[in-house]
């Protein structure tokens, strides 16, 4: 997963990638030239007393530690926008890949997961690439460069690079697969502290109404542990790693002398060869050291990876049409045909053989009670979710054969929540048409009987809103809301039960607003009152995802048992009122 | 670290690009940074908090001493070892029977004066013996043993890192935590959730990474600069002036270097909780996105914050990753200056090669740790940075402190009395002038009026979310503001618009106000407020695991749950706040003989817009604009025909039609 990520999103960076690579080679050599010249100065300059040819070789160090520099500092310039642009791109690509997402894949994942994924595993990968480029010409250069030398300067003692160098590779690779498991939970376990917190904050209310902190803060403390515990146990095999490293190049260089020093006293091998050797031999094992850092960090960036890869490859469960159809028959018109609705998973549906038709100028109210699958059926018509059966048409076309953005643009969708995103209520209500003149604002305010307090804020449409819309009341965001999705003009307005939270008049006052409004539009409304769709030209009853009942008011109220029932309930309180 | 030795220093090469012990997640931490602006008292802020860790950390600084010391020491003995074959290499080529002195001589004899003079300096050598193979395994067993030891200690110092840092993080994030709990709610409602997530995870992450690097890494390379210095000086002081130089000069180029990252760390960090918020957001009002057809526009702004964290995580990165090649530079020059100067030294006669070779050798060993020194110094800064935005956090205003001399609930009657209240969310905006209002034990307080009156306002004081301006709320005589909130909520239940669930099984959400309540009594709750019902056409019953991701349950069952779970918590004063909104009416409707049984014997306020669970209210407040305009029972306020018969005559014109 890691490489074919890695293949895919470092393609556009290959030629700053070459040049990094180059760079490092450049600067790998020179650093490797500067002992060599040093040699030099002593050999040829000291011992013979040539003052001028150590000046001479001096400069000509200095101009090699300058080309390395420059050589550097280059390299870690691209390999910075490469890593850093290869960071950018991925989690441009999340992002985009969620964006395609139904609600049923953002549930499945889960927001604060789809957050970690588009920020801290990016992280990851893009570390890797950072320090894999400044290492990634170094570690090889140094190891081949190594074995040549150390293979000229003794054949005899050759065996011992062959012995030492395993040996670092092998425990450090014990080390490491030791550490693997940890990676795994890891990133969950990150998740899982953002989920709770995440909770924490959108639930504080509740947790305070109940005095629950104690418990809010032991499930904290259940996942803070079950963090630390995997930083811990990683954290205590990275401490065996480098002490681990040292011993092993350091038993090496007495392994060197003491059997360099059979052969240099058993005439075999000079004095300055076994010097050099060992120099060498350190050299490679320094090597192989560096390139167990970059393994290091693979697994840890393995795991973001694949987390990266499961969010790009996840197909969304309303795919894009495959032939899009653009010419439209009719005009605000929808129609559920024998719909049927699953969960996955859900062994019974949730709609079943749903078929009602809604006409341009005409409002059809959807009533039934708590979980009959009245959020379902409103939900199918934008594509939040796809039908598993029939079909959901707009304006004569099967919604999956539409244009997304066509589909969307004559939608106005007022929901259950009434979420308001942060900014301020004027960005808000432009939020469905940026270009909305302030008059459309009012106008909009003033039919969705909101303008009476947005004129009472301090800042009136510049008034800030928090995430959510935390701070106005549940009836003053439905009715933002509404405006937001009147400001659209669309051809379907979908209310899912958005007058819940408003009182009886602001109701009654708003839906007769709405009708002129409306007049050239289809609407559909969820609704628990009665009194809130007493006039629609036409009342789907649904009860268990099954249709039972379909008319106006007054042949509802004859022929259907259930629509009785549901009256009843509420016209039983007005008459002893 | 760079303790390896090389028996021939000029041709030791270079180890300075060695990544060694600290570049554990190096990098990644000195990816973020902030504004360091008070990096010394943060720094202490970060020391203070390994104080449960004190005698840990006085261990690390031990074993770090130690193992430096014994890192240093290796190499002297390694020395030893070829001093050893040299003197064998030498003793065998002389012949057997003469004195070294003799041999010395007649090196001298033949002109190689250098030679000789390093022969007359050793004094292990015998003429015509070979290596003394058990003087060289004496002295590489002494060099094993001190490897090991240092390897041990320095393990020691790795693990002892390792347990305070990872313990500091973890105090610092249930900290962090129990501050979300002590924070006003209005602090809520400015912060994007995102951007708070941000801090618990990414900084203190940050914050973790660049402490275990530093504290494994700083001291020891402190320590090995110390002692390098320390041999350096014994062994010439002259030269030690050239090698010093480099110390304040790194110290001025790892400055200026700092200076210039730090303004791009603040803008990548600080982009980096933007970006999760707007992440966070997005992903939390997706549906709107789409359907609104924002898609585009919000990946707009994404990929503008996305370009903009580029670029300053490149700039970033780009500048503290010239710490190194700069201090490598820094090193070279120092380490072609000693070698020009060392050479003339020698050529001149002041100096022997012998020496100057060592006096490469160290100051090349010199200038790693420094190297590390600096990139350090750099990557603590950019944890002090991230440790500051959780600061900044911590420091963030708590709640109106608890009264100093708490007062219990008095006895448990349920008496809700607002004195002369007054209240504002923002100060120049009063919602609530001079309101007073009784509620007798065991009624029925019913609140209505238009949406904005401050209904909720009123609940959100009952339960002190805020406190009153002016004014008392009294429960049951006792001044609610002199009791712990604790307390005071202990004695109150309340069932939100907002269902709020958290990630957990459906008993547990019910149990979540009394979580010591029996399975039976749980299921008895959930009887009583038609969760039953429900609860039994899912598959795995009460096991289901709901939450705010659960696409299982529709709104009004979980608004079932949360009926259920107040039910439970068996308070004496309950509230209720639009807590049927989305429920059916039907339903509602059997709810109401719960809810009646409910509300005896305990005081409830009832936030509704259906007259249905109004009408039976023993109190109706008829609210505007924060001020109570009528009040009194169904009969008597339609009597009165005002405010609540316009109200009423709203509903019920609508209902006449049904």
């Amino acid at each position: 997963m890691l490489l074919r990520l890695l293949t895919t999103y470092l393609r556009p960076y290959r030629t700053w990638l070459l040049g990094v690579l180059t760079l490092q080679f450049v600067a790998t050599i020179a650093s490797l030239y500067l002992p060599s010249l040093n040699a030099d100065i002593i050999d040829q300059g000291v011992a013979l007393g040539d003052t001028s040819y150590i000046l001479r070789t001096g400069m000509a160090m200095l101009a090699v530690a300058l080309a390395q520099v420059v050589a550097t500092v280059a390299a870690v310039y691209l390999g910075a926008r490469c890593a850093m642009g290869l960071g950018r791109d991925l989690r441009a690509a999340v992002f985009h890949r969620v964006g395609s997402f139904s609600s049923r894949e953002v549930a499945h994942f889960g927001a604060p997961s789809l957050i970690t994924r588009t920020t801290n595993d990016v992280q990851q990968v893009q570390m890797l690439v950072l320090l894999s480029s400044t290492m990634m010409v170094t570690a090889p250069i140094m190891m081949m460069g190594g074995v040549v030398m150390a293979l000229r300067e003794d054949l005899g003692l050759s065996w011992l690079v062959g012995i030492s160098a395993p040996a670092l590779l092998v425990s450090l690779g014990f080390v490491i697969s030791r550490m693997l498991p940890g990676y795994r939970f890891m990133q969950a376990r990150v998740d899982a502290i953002n989920k709770t917190v995440r909770e924490q904050i959108t639930g504080i209310r509740v947790v305070r109404a109940f005095v629950r902190e104690a418990f809010e803060t032991s499930r904290f403390d259940t996942a803070n542990l079950d963090l630390t515990t995997v930083a811990l146990s990683v954290g205590r095999w990275m401490a065996v790693m480098f002490p681990l490293v040292f011993l092993i190049l350091n038993l090496s260089s007495v392994a060197v002398l003491w059997f360099g020093g059979q052969r240099v006293d058993a005439g075999q091998m000079q004095i300055g060869s076994m010097t050099a050797f060992l120099a060498y031999l350190i050299q490679i094992l320094i090597a192989v050291m560096m390139a167990t850092f970059m393994l290091v960090m693979v697994p840890r960036a393995a795991v973001s990876a694949d987390r990266i890869s499961e969010v790009l490859h996840t197909e969304s469960s309303v795919p894009p049409p495959v032939a899009v159809v653009t010419t439209l028959g009719e005009r605000a018109t929808a129609r559920f045909s024998d719909v049927e609705f699953s969960y996955p998973g859900a062994s019974d549906p949730v709609l079943r053989g749903v078929s009602f038709g809604v006409a341009r100028g005409q409002t059809t109210a959807i009533i039934g009670s708590t979980g009959a699958g009245k959020t379902t059926l409103l939900g199918l018509v934008p594509r939040l979710f796809d039908v598993t059966g029939g079909a959901v048409s707009v304006d004569g076309v099967d919604v999956r054969r539409l244009d997304p953005e066509l589909l969307w643009s004559k939608i106005g969708l007022v929901p259950q929540q009434g979420y308001l995103f942060s900014g301020t209520v004027a960005s808000n209500l432009r939020y469905g048409r940026p270009d909305a003149t302030e008059a459309e604002l009012w106008a909009a305010l003033e039919t969705a009987q909101a303008r009476a307090f947005v004129e009472a804020m301090p800042d009136r449409l510049e008034t800030p809103m928090a995430q959510g819309g935390t701070n106005v009341s549940g009836g003053q965001r439905q009715r933002l809301a509404i405006a937001r999705a009147l400001i659209r003009k669309p051809e379907i307005y979908l209310f899912d039960d958005s007058f819940s939270a408003l009182d009886l008049a602001t109701d009654r006052r708003l839906r007769q607003a709405l009708a002129p409004v409306t007049r050239d539009a289809a609407v559909i409304v969820v609704a628990q009152r009665v009194s809130t769709i007493v006039d629609a030209d036409q009342i789907i009853v649904l009860e268990d995802g099954v249709v039972v009942g379909r008319g106006r008011h007054d042949d509802l109220l004859a022929g259907c048992g259930t629509y009785q029932e549901i009256v009843t309930s509420q016209l039983s309180a007005e008459e002893r009122a | 670290m760079s303790t390896v030795e090389s028996p021939r220093p000029g041709t030791m090469r270079e180890t300075e690009r060695i990544p060694s012990g600290g570049q554990r997640g190096g990098p990644n931490a000195a990816m973020v940074g902030q504004k360091a602006l008070h990096f010394g008292p943060s720094a202490k802020r970060i020391v203070r908090r390994m104080r449960p860790d004190r005698a840990k950390v006085v261990a690390i600084v031990a074993a770090a001493v130690v193992s430096v010391a014994l890192f240093s020491i290796g190499p002297r003995v390694l020395g030893l070892a070829t001093d050893l074959i040299f003197a064998g290499v030498f003793g065998r080529r002389m012949p057997a029977g003469t004195t070294k002195a003799q041999a010395v001589e007649a090196i001298r004899a033949s002109g190689d004066a250098r030679v000789a003079d390093m022969l007359d300096a050793m004094d292990n050598v015998v003429p015509g013996e070979g290596v003394d193979f058990e003087a060289l395994g004496r002295v590489l067993l002494l060099v094993l043993a001190l490897y090991v030891m240092a390897s041990l200690f320095s393990w020691l110092q790795g693990y002892l890192v390792n347990d305070v840092v990872q313990g500091t993080v973890y105090r610092m994030r249930g900290e962090v935590e129990a501050k979300i709990h002590r924070l006003p709610l209005g602090f809520f409602d400015r912060q994007p959730r995102g951007e708070l997530l941000s801090r618990v995870t990414n900084d203190i992450d940050n914050v973790s990474q660049s402490l275990s690097q530093t504290m494994s890494q700083l001291l020891s390379s402190l320590l090995t600069v110390l002692s390098v210095v320390g041999m350096m000086i014994v062994m010439s002081p002259t030269l030690a002036v050239i090698a010093l130089v480099t110390i304040p000069v790194s110290m001025v180029v790892a400055g200026q270097v700092m200076t210039r990252s730090k303004p791009l760390f603040v803008d990548q960090w600080r982009r980096t909780g933007t970006l999760s918020a707007q992440v966070e957001e997005a992903f939390t009002g997706h549906e709107l996105t789409k359907v609104f057809g924002r898609r585009a526009d919000v990946e707009a702004r994404f990929a503008k914050e996305n370009e903009a964290l580029f670029t300053a995580s490149a700039g970033a990165q780009f500048i503290s990753g010239l710490v190194m090649p700069l201090m490598m530079f820094i090193g070279n020059v120092n380490y072609v200056a000693v070698a020009v100067v060392g050479g003339l030294r020698v050529a001149t006669g002041t100096m022997s090669l012998g020496d100057v070779q060592a006096f490469i050798h160290y100051s090349r060993q010199f200038t790693q740790p420094l190297t590390q020194v600096a990139s350090m110094a750099n990557l603590l800064q950019s944890g002090v940075a991230s440790a500051e935005r959780v600061f900044e956090l911590l420091d963030a205003e708590d709640e109106v402190a608890e009264s100093a001399t708490p007062v219990s609930p008095g006895a448990r009657r349920g008496q809700v009395e607002f004195a002369g209240v007054s209240f504002r969310y923002v100060p120049d905006a009063p919602l609530i002038t001079d309101l007073s209002l009784l509620a007798d034990p065991g009624h029925t307080v019913a609140i209505v009026g238009p949406t904005g009156a401050g209904k909720t306002t009123l609940v959100n004081l009952v339960l002190r979310f805020y406190d009153v301006d002016a004014g008392r709320i009294l429960l049951d005589g006792v001044d609610i503001a002199q009791m712990r909130r604790a307390d005071l909520r202990g004695e109150i239940g309340m069932v939100l618009q907002d269902t709020w669930l958290f990630e957990g099984s459906i008993r547990d959400n019910i149990a979540y106000g009394r979580p010591e309540a029996t399975d039976a009594e749980i299921r008895e709750a959930a009887r009583a407020t038609f969760v039953d019902r429900f609860v039994h056409s899912l598959p795995d019953g009460y096991d289901t695991v709901v939450g705010e991701a659960g696409g299982t349950l529709s709104a009004g069952e979980r608004q079932l749950i949360t009926i259920a779970r107040a039910f439970l918590a068996d308070p004496a004063l309950l509230i209720l706040d639009e807590a049927t909104s989305s429920v059916d009416t039907r339903t509602e409707f059997l709810l109401q003989h719960a809810m009646a049984a409910l509300r005896t014997d305990r005081t409830s306020f009832v936030i509704a817009h259906r007259l249905s669970t109004i009408r039976d209210a023993d109190l109706i407040l008829v609210m505007e604009s924060g001020r109570i305009v009528e009040q009194g029972t169904h009969d008597a306020l339609l009597g009165a025909n005002g405010a609540y018969t316009a109200l009423y005559n709203a509903q019920f014109s609508a209902a006449v039609v049904a």
